[in-house]
């Protein structure tokens, strides 16, 4: 799909800090109010924009730390559905978070959340590699999370600037 | 016990202390300050660019280079500034690498400069160009912008103000402190002027990546005004690099050759390691200039649109990341404005009166600061315009 470069300036601002408000991005993209409420209610009714929500650092939260694994999953696609029809299976669990399709030794890769690694080993030892056309898993627990999604955890953000400079 | 001033120069001791560091005195101390008082980018520099200079020390590249810059670095200009102004420079003779555009105005002004020679400067105006044609022995010669006038230099007051001993002026578009642009009908109503009176020019164009509605125009892309115009340029507003200490000058060999002696002597050369992250930003750094020129023109819109707001008034700076309000239905002189905003809202801006007497009612805000921080900025600064009017 072709967008406009007014669209694709707010996506990128959305993308960024998706508390701006649509009053703050009309300003800076220069567009009315009622302009920029119009195009992003198009690009979500159009599904670009999916969704609006926070990067939070869970592993700081206690008793909410979690433990996250990418699992790599080989499967036999079938005829005529594909790798459509596994992967769809797979993703309404709700312990998984993600699920791409991919390119090279495996087929599937699936990030799996959970509140202990007993509970991923379960999960993927009842519920995942018991599923017909999964041939083989490969699990790896995720142990410290530096940069998830363009942004940078444990990000000293300050500004190393003297207050006032030519 | 000596005395020191007995020995120090007349022209040292006559000099002024730049108004700038009396704020920066003052902010220093203070917590929580929001600083809209700074005259650079806050990006970090490009890592690839950081990355550069690693590897360059790495591998050991730790001695000088030659006196003009490294000639891959040269090439790397020569190529650039034929992209911006239309203009081939060549690297060999033409184009001198510096310690930032700092040292680039200072040995433009050191060559051509005699004692009583006077240079013109356009204010309200960055405040080393005086400074630095005094320390030249040359006599800087003010010019005043209005802010009816968008703070745009009318030819007729440039005219006004030659005299037989006028050697130079000194251009800065987009401007620092008022983010004015000029653009090419009024450089060239200004080159006619230079023209009619041989005149040189000093185009200091470092904020040139940086302009966000009308298209660039060089100084040096006007017609005639090649051989007359020493470009002086820089790393630290485009590319993010202020502290790496790199600028350069691009001009025609015989000026050329005369700022080499003086930066043969004094300097020897530029920074080994920041001439190799420039390299860098000049091969791979198109992109993250876009990027943060986009910022930057985002902010400005959301920024000076509630300046204006707030009846701070304010013409839309078409470059740099300054804003220049005014602050005159305050009743408060640039300076007691800055001093107040700063001491009672913890708000720190630039009294316009240090850039020259035609910024006095003004003052100079930076927009390159987080969204958060600007909208912070301008609810303390809105409480204060009201308990002032
Ligand atoms: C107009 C102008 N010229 C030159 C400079 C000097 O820049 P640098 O020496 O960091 O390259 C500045 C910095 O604030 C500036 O605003």
């Amino acid at each position: 799909m072709k967008f406009t470069e007014k669209e694709v300036e707010i996506l990128e601002l959305l993308e960024n800090d998706c508390r701006l408000s649509a009053e703050q991005i009309a300003k800076m993209i220069e567009l009315t109010e009622d302009e920029t409420k119009q195009l992003i209610k198009n690009l979500e009714d159009q599904r670009i924009i999916v969704d609006y929500t926070a990067q939070i650092n869970w592993g700081k939260v206690d008793g909410h730390e979690g433990v996250k694994a990418m699992i790599d999953v080989k499967v036999q696609p079938k005829r005529g559905v594909g790798f459509d029809e596994i992967a769809s299976r797979i993703y309404r669990f709700k312990e998984v978070k993600s699920v791409y399709l991919m390119s090279g030794a495996y087929d599937l890769s699936i990030i799996i959340e959970g509140k202990s690694m007993s509970e991923i080993a379960q999960f993927v030892s009842d519920k995942l590699s018991t599923l017909d056309s999964v041939l083989s898993t490969t699990t790896h627990f995720i142990l410290k999370k530096y940069k998830h999604d363009g942004t940078i955890f444990e990000q000293e953000d300050e500004d190393k600037r003297i207050v006032v400079s030519p | 016990m000596i005395e020191p001033s007995y020995y120090l120069s007349n022209i040292v001791q006559e000099l002024k202390p730049s108004g700038i560091r009396k704020f920066f005195d003052l902010a220093a101390g203070m917590e929580g300050v929001i600083s809209l008082g700074v005259g650079e980018p806050d990006f970090v520099t490009p890592w690839n660019v950081r990355e550069a200079c690693i590897l360059s020390l790495e591998q050991g590249y730790t001695s000088y280079t030659a006196n003009a810059g490294l000639i891959e670095l040269r090439k790397e200009i020569s190529h650039y500034l034929k992209n911006l102004t239309n203009i081939e420079y060549n690297p060999h003779n033409q184009v001198l690498v510096t310690v930032g555009g700092s040292q680039a105005l200072d040995i433009s002004l050191r060559a051509i400069v005699n004692p009583g020679d006077e240079v013109i400067v356009i204010e309200p105006s960055f405040v080393s160009y005086a400074s630095l044609v005094t320390l030249a022995g040359g006599i800087p010669v003010p010019v005043q912008t209005t802010g009816d006038m968008e703070f745009k230099l009318q030819p007729e007051e440039l005219e006004k103000a030659i005299t037989e001993k006028t050697k130079a002026i000194i251009l800065c578009s987009p401007n620092n402190p008022t983010g004015t642009c000029l653009n090419k009908k009024e450089l060239e109503m200004i080159a006619e002027i230079i023209e009619k009176y041989d005149l040189l020019v000093i185009s200091d164009e470092i904020y040139a990546e940086l302009t966000y509605d009308e298209a660039y125009t060089s100084f040096v892309s006007i017609k005639g005004m090649e051989e007359r115009t020493i470009l002086v340029s820089g790393f630290s507003k485009g590319f993010a690099m202020t502290g790496w200490r790199l600028g350069y000058i691009a001009a025609n060999p015989e000026f050329l050759n005369a700022m080499l002696k003086i930066h043969q002597y004094s300097m020897m050369c530029a920074p080994t390691m920041a001439q190799y992250a420039a390299i860098e930003a000049m091969k791979n750094g198109k992109e993250d200039v876009i990027h943060m020129k986009k910022s930057y023109r985002q902010r400005r819109n959301l920024f000076v649109g509630a300046l204006n707001d707030i009846g701070l008034t304010c013409h839309v700076p078409g470059g740099a990341f300054y804003a220049f309000p005014s602050i005159q239905k305050t009743n408060l002189t640039s300076e007691e404005f800055a001093e107040q905003l700063l001491m009672e809202e913890k708000v720190a801006v630039v009294p316009g009166n240090v850039f020259g007497k035609s910024g006095e009612g003004f003052v100079r805000c930076s927009y390159a600061s987080s969204l958060e921080q600007l909208q912070e900025a301008v609810r303390r600064m809105q409480r204060f315009v009201e308990s002032r009017t």
